[in-house]
């Protein structure tokens, strides 16, 4: 995530202006290889390491969670530039500011525990 | 050996992220970082008033692990794989970051601005880190995943429901970019 820079704010901004390819080559390749594993694993049912059939279960269908929930989340994603896996590349490069963003992605979560039944799903 | 120091480029970083996925596929476990953030939600003790946050959290120590991974991968390239940190991005991008007074577009891994510790504590730079913070992770656990869970796992997947959340993802990201980035900044 750090060599390739998709751990960068100016990476995420640059995306957001449509301005370079990068961060859409970095997704859209692991997508594509994402897409053609998942189908390959599923043709042949392969096994996992313990023996047991890979199974990866659907996610619940809704409409409201997954539309609200995500243009939060891409909001704060605009504004920190950091998802949460680059959250954690950046704490171990170094980026002690970067601790702001995770504490309060903690509480973020915890907030939408104790609402999660008022909202809409 | 020289390319390793250099940043890399998308058609190694994408598969990569590919080989995460399979690895923990292989495991019978799934690519999810969010989820991390509800673990540390009950370690810290959000179990005692909330359900939701009511599970044994050492069910989930392997993905703790693999955000540790990610602490120790991000340490690692920063001081050993990597001579110069600057991210070169379009001089259009820079240009413009530097009329909102971004002034370190293009020399820095992270904006000095923002992330720098002389600027972090200040207390419109500290609140955009905390909005921004609070957002991601309320996000996230509402639309059920982040960038790793949905864009990644999901879309693999054909969910159709992950394709309505990083529509949602991108929805947010372009206002937070185009119209209120600047009013922040």
């Amino acid at each position: 995530m750090f060599k390739s820079e998709a751990a960068s704010w100016f990476r995420i901004y640059e995306m957001f202006q449509f301005k370079s390819f990068h961060m859409y080559g970095i997704i859209g390749s692991a997508l594509a290889i994402g897409v053609v594993m998942i189908q390959l694993i599923k043709r042949y049912q392969l096994k996992s390491a313990y023996g047991e059939p890979i199974v990866i279960p659907d996610k619940a269908k809704s409409f409201y969670r997954y539309s609200i929930g995500g243009t939060i989340f891409g909001l704060g994603w605009g504004l920190s530039g950091a998802c949460p896996g680059p959250i954690f590349t950046l704490l171990g490069a170094g980026f002690l500011p970067i601790m702001v963003v995770l504490v309060f992605a903690v509480a973020g979560t915890w907030v939408y525990g104790l609402l999660m039944d008022k909202l809409p799903h | 050996m020289e390319w390793i120091f250099n940043p890399w480029p998308w058609y190694v970083g994408g598969p990569l992220i590919a080989l995460v996925l399979f690895l923990l596929l292989f495991f019978g476990k799934s690519f999810g970082m969010s989820s991390n953030l509800r673990t540390l939600c009950t370690i810290c003790g959000a179990g005692k008033n909330t359900d939701f946050f009511k599970f044994d959290w050492k069910t989930q120590q392997w993905n703790l692990l693999v955000a540790g991974g990610a602490i120790i991968g991000g340490w690692i390239a920063s001081n050993y794989l990597t001579i110069d940190p600057s991210v070169l991005i379009h001089e259009d991008t820079i240009a413009k970051l530097n009329q909102l007074n971004i002034k370190s577009a293009g020399t820095a891994y992270l904006p000095e601005e923002l992330f720098g510790m002389d600027h972090f504590l200040e207390p419109k730079i500290f609140a955009s880190l905390a909005l921004g913070g609070l957002l991601v992770g309320f996000g996230a656990r509402y639309a059920g995943g982040c960038t790793s869970g949905h864009a990644i796992s999901g879309l693999s997947n054909l969910q159709l429901v992950s394709l309505y959340a990083v529509i949602g993802f991108f929805v947010g990201g372009l206002l937070m970019n185009h119209f209120l980035l600047p009013f922040i900044l």
